[in-house]
């Protein structure tokens, strides 16, 4: 099942990294992706696929708008 | 997770896309994406305004064949430690399931990753974790063996990948599609790419959507636009995780170590390279291999899907889960008949947790 909310990482330790999903604690891989503490990824059986682009989910909500409001 | 303000999002996308006076049929292949849908009305509330979404092979556990659950069942039976996903564990096949073989006192361990399964390799068992999903955890099995070392682990690899199925669905036109929500998950991997050779082809307009319910709503409204205007791109409405060019150092690992085989699909004939098999470099930790003499009897024999289920319609879009006379009655997720009632991506069970618990069907 994709987990539609992303993972926040707290500690790095080489190919491993403590994260946080919302409250739940887990070790995750993250060897597939560039990430640093504080990143928010995508985790799939235990490995970090993606990297969560804050930016981009801003501009998303925007995009929302201005399609909504036309 | 759906909000008041979101609701009103909604509401908005839902009038803008009745206003279209829309008549068309998509498809997603995502367990989520049909999750979010059903557990949030979201399918009737679309079809109310003319959109048909169908479910397509979505569901890595349910696409497996019964073949190779017999071979993880083999497996189990002659000793072998297998470590598997949850609900892979549940699904029924000829010969038991692998919950059944455990009770009957083969080791059968559930493990949330691959990482699990070497780690209980670790402990000196010949242990052989049974590789499912799609280009999502396809990646994590090919970093793991990159970096294995264990000679008493090994994997029997069931991976596939989506756009071979995507082209074989849109060939075989059973159902007209006019467009598809691609997962958005696989797409973190394989990029928009792939897609973009499906639209040149085959003129399909397709949207990549992520899974919160607005997600999916938009990725519809984006793909009922172009559907209207007679386009065929593909968009990106995900791309708060997705890029364009995909998970390039995730495609490097599975590059490595994997092959691209023709596979059978549960509900589909041989899709071309549709399948991931353990390449000559990583064959150590082929299980297909290493245990060839234990799996020869399961190669030489032909299994059936179960009688009278309906999961190959289901996993083609052609069929609900409630128009399977089983649903609710001799199926039920505490005694599945086929998998799209064991897998929480499986259509049936996400329609029975959701709406036939309730009444109605039950
Ligand atoms: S309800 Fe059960 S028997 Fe019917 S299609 Fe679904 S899984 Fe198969």
């Amino acid at each position: 099942m994709c987990l539609a909310v992303p993972a926040k990482i707290l500690e790095i330790h080489g190919r491993k990294a403590k994260v946080d999903f919302g409250g739940v604690y887990r070790e995750v891989d993250i060897s597939l992706v560039n990430a640093r503490a504080g990143d928010y990824v995508i985790v799939h059986a235990g490995y970090a696929i993606e990297v969560l682009d804050r930016a981009t989910a801003e501009e998303t909500l925007k995009l929302w708008e201005e399609i909504l409001s036309q | 997770m759906f909000r008041l303000e979101d609701r009103k999002i909604a509401d908005r996308i839902v009038e803008k896309l009745k206003k279209m006076e829309l008549q068309i049929t998509i498809m997603h292949v995502c367990g989520t994406h049909q999750d979010t849908l059903v557990r949030h009305g979201l399918d009737i509330l679309l079809e109310n305004v003319g959109v048909d979404v169908r479910q397509g092979p979505g569901c890595p556990v349910c696409v497996t064949t019964p073949a190779e659950i017999e071979e993880a069942l083999w497996l189990a039976r002659h000793g072998k430690t297998v470590a598997v996903f949850g609900d892979m564990a549940r699904v029924p096949s000829k010969t038991g399931s692998l919950l059944q073989a455990k009770a009957e006192g083969c080791d059968v361990r559930v493990v949330y990753s691959i990482d699990d399964a070497i780690k209980l390799a670790e402990k000196g068992k010949e242990v052989v974790f049974i590789g499912i999903g799609f280009e999502t955890t396809a990646p994590s099995t090919a970093a793991a063996l990159m970096s294995a070392k264990n000679e008493n682990f090994s994997v029997l690899s069931c991976h596939r990948t989506v756009p071979p199925a995507l082209e074989a669905l849109i060939k075989m036109g059973e159902t007209k599609l006019q467009g598809l929500i691609e997962p958005g998950h696989v797409s973190t991997i394989i990029g928009i790419e792939p897609y973009k050779k499906l639209a040149a082809e085959f003129k399909i307009p397709q949207v990549i959507a992520g899974f919160e319910p607005l997600d999916l709503l938009m990725g519809v409204y984006l793909l009922a636009e172009m559907i209207k205007n007679g386009e065929s791109d593909v968009k990106n409405e995900y791309s708060r995780v997705v890029r364009p060019e995909g998970n390039p150092r995730a495609r490097e690992a599975m590059k490595e170590v994997f092959v691209t085989i023709d596979v059978k699909w549960r509900g589909f004939p041989v899709i071309p390279r549709s399948g991931l098999e353990i390449g000559e470099r990583y064959a150590q930790f082929n299980a297909r291999k290493k245990y060839e003499h234990i799996l020869e009897e399961v190669h030489s024999q032909e299994f059936e899907e179960p009688e009278g289920c309906r999961c190959a319609e289901v996993l083609r879009g052609l069929c609900q889960p409630v128009e399977c006379p089983f649903f609710g009655t001799a199926c039920r997720p505490e005694h599945p008949v086929g998998p799209c009632m064991v897998s929480f991506e499986g259509g049936c069970a996400i329609e029975w947790n959701y709406r036939g618990r309730k009444g109605g069907n039950g």
